[in-house]
């Protein structure tokens, strides 16, 4: 069975509310030096059979229109052996 | 005057977008987010709330609902919609309106009697009031920021197609003040604050809600 990984991230020029509370908070608990956090969001996807192209054609589409909001946010899609 | 409002499970304020539809003198009918039927409604209020738990997105799941599946195809055609809060999420993640919500930029849920201007008041849903009047509505939102590139907010302020903007306080981080948006048409608006909820003097902290759904009978009546 293999596995795909789509990871989301908001687009660099979107403000990340949750990731500046995070750098508060390393500052908070000692930790400095941090210039910047980004969240974002990670889908583990587990196939049934091989990731053949049509499977992956359809995760894109999924990557696309669901998982993702193209007006605000990227993905990026990978096979994990 | 049949104004459908669609439950989506989640969804908190169909029954108050249904009172406000009567109170404004229309048919309000109920929409089932797993029925592919419109039954033959004139115009489509969709409603506040955390349609499927917000999961993933806010709005990111109802889009793919049967009822949305109808709907979207008769929005682009025409049919008047009105989306409130959630309503306004689904619209834009949908893409029957341009940007999207983001979490509020102090992160907290904010819920107050929220001061607006009125800047578009030639749609469907906004007729009834006069141009810059000023209304308080409750706003009640966590993810309400208004985002979009600076190219689409350019044409939203140049052809005139932000309909209310946050007045005194900005409370989720929207750019440029923006509170609600409009499809070129008129047809299609999205409103973060919610007009339902201040259309009783018993209930609301005012009555200027009221005017979206009168606004949307009378274009009814009119044509």
């Amino acid at each position: 069975m293999a596995r795909v990984v789509v990871d989301v991230m908001l687009k660099p020029e979107i403000l990340d509310p949750q990731g500046r509370a995070i750098v508060g908070a390393f500052g908070r608990l000692g930790v400095h030096g941090v210039a910047d956090v980004r969240q974002g969001k990670r889908f583990e996807i587990t196939l049934d059979g091989e990731p053949t192209d049509e499977v992956l054609a359809d995760l894109h589409r999924m990557a696309e229109e669901l998982l993702s909001n193209p007006v605000i946010e990227s993905y990026a899609l990978r096979v994990e052996q | 005057m049949r104004i459908g409002v669609v439950t989506f499970p989640g969804s908190l304020d169909d029954r108050d977008a249904a009172r406000a539809v009567r109170l404004a003198g229309g048919d309000a009918v109920s929409l089932w987010h797993g029925d592919d039927d419109l039954k033959s409604v004139d115009a489509v209020v969709i409603p506040g709330g955390f349609s499927y738990g917000d999961y993933l997105r806010c709005g990111a799941i109802a889009k793919f609902a049967p009822v949305m599946t109808r709907l979207i195809p008769a929005a682009q055609a025409g049919l008047p919609v009105l989306g409130i809060c959630n309503g306004f999420q689904i619209l834009c993640e949908s893409h029957l309106l341009p940007g999207a919500l983001t979490r509020n930029d102090h992160l907290h849920f904010v819920c107050r009697d929220q001061r607006l201007r009125m800047e578009r008041t030639d749609t469907f849903w906004t007729n009834s009031y006069a141009a810059d009047e000023e209304i308080v509505i409750p706003l009640k939102n966590g993810e309400g920021g208004y985002v979009a590139d600076e190219g689409t907010l350019d044409r939203l302020e140049g052809d005139g197609l932000v309909i209310a903007r946050y007045l005194e306080v900005n409370p989720n981080g929207s750019r440029r003040d923006i509170a609600g948006i409009s499809n070129p048409t008129g047809t299609i608006v999205g409103l973060m604050p919610h007009p339902e909820h201040a259309v009783e003097d018993l209930t609301g902290p005012t009555t200027d809600g009221l005017g979206f759904f009168t606004s949307a009978v009378r274009s009814l009546v009119k044509s």
